[in-house]
Order: structure tokens, then C-alpha cells, then sequence
């Protein structure tokens, strides 16, 4: 499989649960690969408006562009 | 008039500081008057409802501001943090309050002109309030739409030739003293080291992918004014190698009074004759220091450059030559463990364009932290997590007696086989035949 259908993938089979991933989880995908290539492939997906990020304003996380809710009150996950 | 009753927040304006309160509350009056005849692209008074949310909050002692979303602009994934109002009925003019982070030149230097250029961008798009500047150093733009971020940062990049700042989980803006361009006590360039490693780093900067975020700061000597030991995950310190430089004439000057210690900065009051002995050579954090009423001495080995006498007597002591920076690590405010100051890491570095020898340490952290990291755990909480000594390990640092902060509560340092010259074997069955179970 291509590598950013394996990322495609894994965030549709998630999408009832979970809309928003950190970074390691998709390192997690990659066993053989290391960080910096694993950014490589999600930054492609941002550049293509496939996945878009998500940020806290701390902590900073991945998801399909317009999945899930926007802003979050204090303690709402 | 203001839009709302605001007596909580009024009563900060009574105190003898600056008050917030005062500065919002003009930046309203401004916006109702409009004097330039702006097309104010977001609400003229969220001044006014930023002070109604607040003045509320305190009334009720909970916040009204959810956190986070997908504002920011194309391709970054940091430099804009999203705030939204959970009342935006009662205040609209705050609906969206965004923020956006600016980088601050390098040592903070701006012309008269970059100012204005910046206050008309934000008049415009913006809430008009800025926090120059925010504590992670950067230009803090207090409170947008998130139709206009895109332009905003059009216009700082394409007019004003600056960029957006580090938010979320990625390098931070980076941040130096003024170093070398205004200050004699300067060890390295920090400014150029800054922006350097600023343009080397552009994909970590805005392209988060770290367990969280992780800050560069820059001071060219031990005085810290940037704070980097106590303010970042990475903190390069100038330093030096070889004697302080004496110049013992003027040490007799500052011991009989003709110049004043520390550069006349306690001239307000009278603290009575400078004494050098006691000001000195016993406030000297390693008693290394001798002062035989003619001559000053230093045992060079002995000093830990914590800058007290330089400071003290400017004029008569100077750093050495031979200067490079301290690089220490893990200095952090508490979120997920307690705060903590940067621990020394290499005690002794070139700090020499293109840099390479700083930043070989800079990306082996990197590999280490993006592999080991815990979501939102910072490098410092990683490093106690799983030890100084495996940090010393893969940045292939020797341990020494440096890294000890103290005898007894520092972790254990155990040697393996291959540091130990001539190595060690262990013959089990042999000791068994000596040694009962
Ligand atoms: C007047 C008699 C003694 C005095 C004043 C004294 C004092 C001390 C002090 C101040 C410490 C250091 C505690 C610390 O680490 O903060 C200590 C530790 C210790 N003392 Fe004594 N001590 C005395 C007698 C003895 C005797 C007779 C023994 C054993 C036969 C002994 C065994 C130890 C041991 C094993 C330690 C712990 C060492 C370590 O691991 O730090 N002490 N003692
Ligand atoms: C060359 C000989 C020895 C060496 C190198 C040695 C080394 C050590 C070391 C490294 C420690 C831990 C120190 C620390 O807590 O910071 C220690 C603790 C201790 N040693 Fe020794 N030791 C030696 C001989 C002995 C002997 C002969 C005795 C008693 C018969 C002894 C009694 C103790 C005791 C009571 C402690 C404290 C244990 C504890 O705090 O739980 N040591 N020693
Ligand atoms: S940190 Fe040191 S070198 Fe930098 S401005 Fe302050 S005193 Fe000068
Ligand atoms: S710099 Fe500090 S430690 Fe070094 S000689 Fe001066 S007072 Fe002592």
C-alpha cells in the first residue's frame, strides 16, 4: 500500500472514535521508518489538503481536513 | 462611556502598576473614535467585550474561552493559537479572539517604522492589542477572525519580511540576548546563532511533529538575560575557558572609589564605601578570588563564571578569551512534572559559524526525544524519565564530574564493560567454588 494510504486508512478506520492524532500514533504505523520520514509523508498530506492540523496552542495534533470539532472547553476532550 | 459595567477590573486601575485594565479600556476609546477613518475588518469593539467576558469571569471565577481548533494558516501547523468566546451572543466582538505569534527579530531590534507598519496591520485585522512582548518571546498579536489570518500573514511576510512564531508541538520561536551587537560581556554571537539556526530549523518550526514543544533560547554569557537556563528545552550559555582579565590599576580605582562598582547602577541610594573584600572577593560563590589590598587574584580552576565580580567592577575585570557557550537541557515550567532548571549537558563548546558542532547536539537530542518522547512530555521530563546518564549516551557525551550536580542525589552513573580500559570478566563458577550460595 502507499504510504499515505496507510495514514488515509488508519484515520477513516478510526473516524467513529477519534478525529484528532498525535504524531506518534502514526509513527506507530510505520515500524521501519523513523520520525523524519513519517513527517515527510504527513506533511504531503497537509500540502494536498488531504489532513489538516489541529492545535491546543500546545500540544499540536493530526486529522482528516474537517473531521471532528473545532474548539474545545477546558477539560472536554 | 464603555459598552459594559466593568467595577471588578476597574478596581485593578487603583493600583500603583500599569494597569491592563486602563490600556484596553484606551484601546476601545480609540476604536470608537477611529481617527484614521478605518474598514475595520473585525468588530470595532471587541476591546469593549473583551473587558465584558473578562469583567464576567471574575464575577463568576470560571473562564469563557474554549481553546484550540483548525485556525492557522496554509502549510503551518503553528504561530496561530486558537481562542473562542462560549458566550459570543453576549459578546460577538470576541466570537473568535485569536492569537497570533509573531518572531521577534533576533536581540529585539526594530526600527520606528516596522512598529507603525505592524500596529496598521493589526488596527485593521486585528483587535489592535498586542503584548510585546508575550513570555515565549515572540510579538503576540492579541485577538483576530480567522478570515483574516491569511492575510495578516500575507502582509508580514510579503511587506514586512518577518515570519510567523512556533506554537503547538513544534521548535519555538528561538530567542538570544542582544550578545555581541551592544554588550562587552558577550562570549558568542548569539544573535547570529539565533537567527541562524531560526532559518536552518524552518520545518521544525512550522511543522509540528515533536511529543511537545521544545524552545532554543541564547545567552552570550552567564547573567542570562534571556533567561535561556530557567526559559528552554535547550539552553546555550557563553562561557570561557581561561582567566578573567585583570586589570589591576583599575581594581585599585574601584577599591579606593574613584569608579564606581557595578557601572554606578546603585547610585540611588547611599550604601556606604565599596568594600571589596566583603562586596567581592566573600560574595565570589567559589572563594576563589584573593585580594591582598594591591593585588586581586583568581584561581582560574576554581571559578564558575557566575559573572558577580565582572559585573561588580566592570571596568577592572573582563572575561577571558578563550569563549564558547555551555549547552544545558531540560529546563521547563510545570504542566505534566514539576518545573525544573536545564541540567549541563556539555560543558564546553566552539559556538563558530556555520554552527555545526551546536547543532550536531541540537538533532541527536531530536532523534532520541521524537523516538522516546511521550506525547506532551517535554525533553526534560524524558531525560529524568530515563535518566541523565542514557542522554549523555546518545549524544555521545563522556560523562564528568560536570554532569554531577551534587555527590549522592544524582542518578548513579554505572560503566559499561567497553568504557573501562582492559574491560572486566566475571568467572560465575569459579566464584561459585569460593564463594558459598
Ligand atoms: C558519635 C558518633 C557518630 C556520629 C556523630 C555520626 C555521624 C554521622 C553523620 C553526620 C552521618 C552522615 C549522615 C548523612 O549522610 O547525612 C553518618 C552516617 C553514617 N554513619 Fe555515623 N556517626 C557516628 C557513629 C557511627 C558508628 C559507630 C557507625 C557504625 C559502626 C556509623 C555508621 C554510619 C553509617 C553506615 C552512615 C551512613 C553513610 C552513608 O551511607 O551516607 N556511625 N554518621
Ligand atoms: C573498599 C571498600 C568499600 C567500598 C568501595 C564501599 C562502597 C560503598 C558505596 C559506593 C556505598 C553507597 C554509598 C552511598 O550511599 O552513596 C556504600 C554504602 C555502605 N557501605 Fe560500603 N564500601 C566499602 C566497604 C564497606 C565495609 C567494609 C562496610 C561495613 C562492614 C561498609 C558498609 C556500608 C554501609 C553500611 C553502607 C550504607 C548502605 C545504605 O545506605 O543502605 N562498606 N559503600
Ligand atoms: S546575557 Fe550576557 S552577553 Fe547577553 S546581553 Fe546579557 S549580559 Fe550581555
Ligand atoms: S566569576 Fe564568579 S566564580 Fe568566577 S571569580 Fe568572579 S565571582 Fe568568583
Amino acid at each position: 500500500m502507499v504510504d499515505k494510504d496507510v495514514v488515509v486508512d488508519f484515520l477513516n478506520s478510526k473516524s467513529g472514535s477519534k478525529t484528532k492524532f498525535y504524531f506518534n500514533d502514526f509513527t506507530a504505523l510505520f515500524p521501519n521508518k523513523g520520525p523524519r520520514e513519517v513527517k515527510k509523508i504527513l506533511t504531503a498530506l497537509v500540502n494536498e489538503e488531504v489532513l489538516e492540523f489541529w492545535s491546543s496552542g500546545s500540544t499540536t495534533m493530526y486529522g482528516l481536513k474537517g473531521a471532528g470539532k473545532q474548539s474545545h472547553a477546558e477539560g472536554e476532550s | 462611556m464603555t459598552k459594559h459595567a466593568t467595577p471588578l477590573l476597574d478596581q485593578l486601575e487603583s493600583g500603583p502598576w500599569p494597569s491592563f485594565v486602563s490600556d484596553i479600556k484606551q484601546e476601545a476609546e480609540a476604536r470608537a473614535k477611529n481617527p484614521k477613518g478605518l474598514d475595520y475588518q473585525i468588530p470595532a469593539d471587541c476591546p469593549d467585550d473583551l473587558l465584558g467576558v473578562l469583567e464576567l469571569s471574575y464575577a463568576e471565577k470560571e473562564t469563557h474561552w474554549k481553546h484550540g481548533g483548525i485556525v492557522g494558516v496554509f502549510g503551518y501547523g503553528g504561530g496561530v493559537i486558537g481562542r473562542y468566546c462560549d458566550q459570543p451572543e453576549k459578546f460577538p466582538g470576541v466570537a473568535h479572539f485569536h492569537t497570533m505569534r509573531v518572531a521577534q527579530p533576533a536581540g529585539k531590534y526594530y526600527n520606528t517604522k516596522f512598529l507603525r507598519d505592524l500596529c496598521d496591520i493589526w488596527d485593521l485585522r486585528g483587535s489592535g492589542i498586542t503584548n510585546m512582548h508575550g513570555s515565549t518571546g515572540d510579538i503576540v498579536l492579541l485577538g483576530t477572525q480567522t478570515p483574516q489570518l491569511e492575510e495578516i500573514f500575507y502582509e508580514l511576510t510579503h511587506n514586512m519580511n518577518v515570519d510567523l512564531g512556533g506554537s503547538g508541538s513544534n521548535l519555538r520561536t528561538p530567542e538570544a540576548c542582544l550578545g555581541q551587537s551592544r554588550c562587552e560581556y558577550a562570549c558568542y554571537n548569539a544573535q547570529d546563532l539565533c537567527y541562524q539556526l531560526t532559518q536552518d530549523y524552518q520545518d521544525e518550526l512550522h511543522r509540528p511533529a515533536f511529543p511537545y514543544k521544545f524552545k532554543f533560547k541564547f545567552d552570550a554569557c552567564p547573567n542570562g538575560c534571556v533567561c535561556a537556563m530557567a526559559r528552554s528545552d535547550f539552553a546555550v550559555v557563553g562561557t570561557w575557558k581561561d582567566d578573567i582579565k585583570i586589570d589591576q590599576e583599575k581594581v585599585k580605582a574601584y577599591a579606593g572609589g574613584v569608579l564606581k562598582p557595578n557601572a554606578g547602577a546603585h547610585s540611588g541610594r547611599d550604601w556606604g564605601k565599596f568594600d571589596l573584600q566583603k562586596e567581592v572577593v566573600e560574595r565570589c560563590p567559589s572563594r576563589c578570588m584573593k585580594w591582598d589590598g594591591s593585588k586581586l587574584s583568581i584561581v582560574t580552576a576554581g571559578c564558575v563564571r557566575c559573572m558577580h565580580c565582572i559585573n561588580t567592577m566592570p571596568q577592572a575585570l573582563r572575561i577571558g578569551d578563550e569563549r564558547g557557550a555551555s549547552i544545558l537541557v531540560g529546563a521547563k515550567a510545570p504542566v505534566v512534572d514539576g518545573s525544573q532548571m536545564g541540567s549541563l549537558l556539555v560543558p564546553f563548546v566552539k559556538v563558530e559559524p556555520p554552527y555545526d558542532e551546536v547543532k550536531e547536539v541540537i538533532e541527536k537530542i531530536w532523534d532520541w526525544w521524537m523516538e522516546e518522547g511521550k506525547n506532551r512530555e517535554r525533553v526534560g521530563e524524558t531525560m529524568k524519565r530515563l535518566s541523565f546518564q542514557k542522554l549523555l549516551e546518545v549524544t555521545d557525551i563522556p560523562a564528568s564530574a560536570c554532569h554531577v550536580k551534587e555527590p549522592r542525589s544524582n542518578p548513579y552513573i554505572f560503566f559499561k564493560e567497553d568504557e573501562v580500559p582492559g574491560g572486566w570478566s566475571h568467572d560465575l563458577a569459579a566464584y561459585r567454588n569460593r564463594h558459598q550460595r
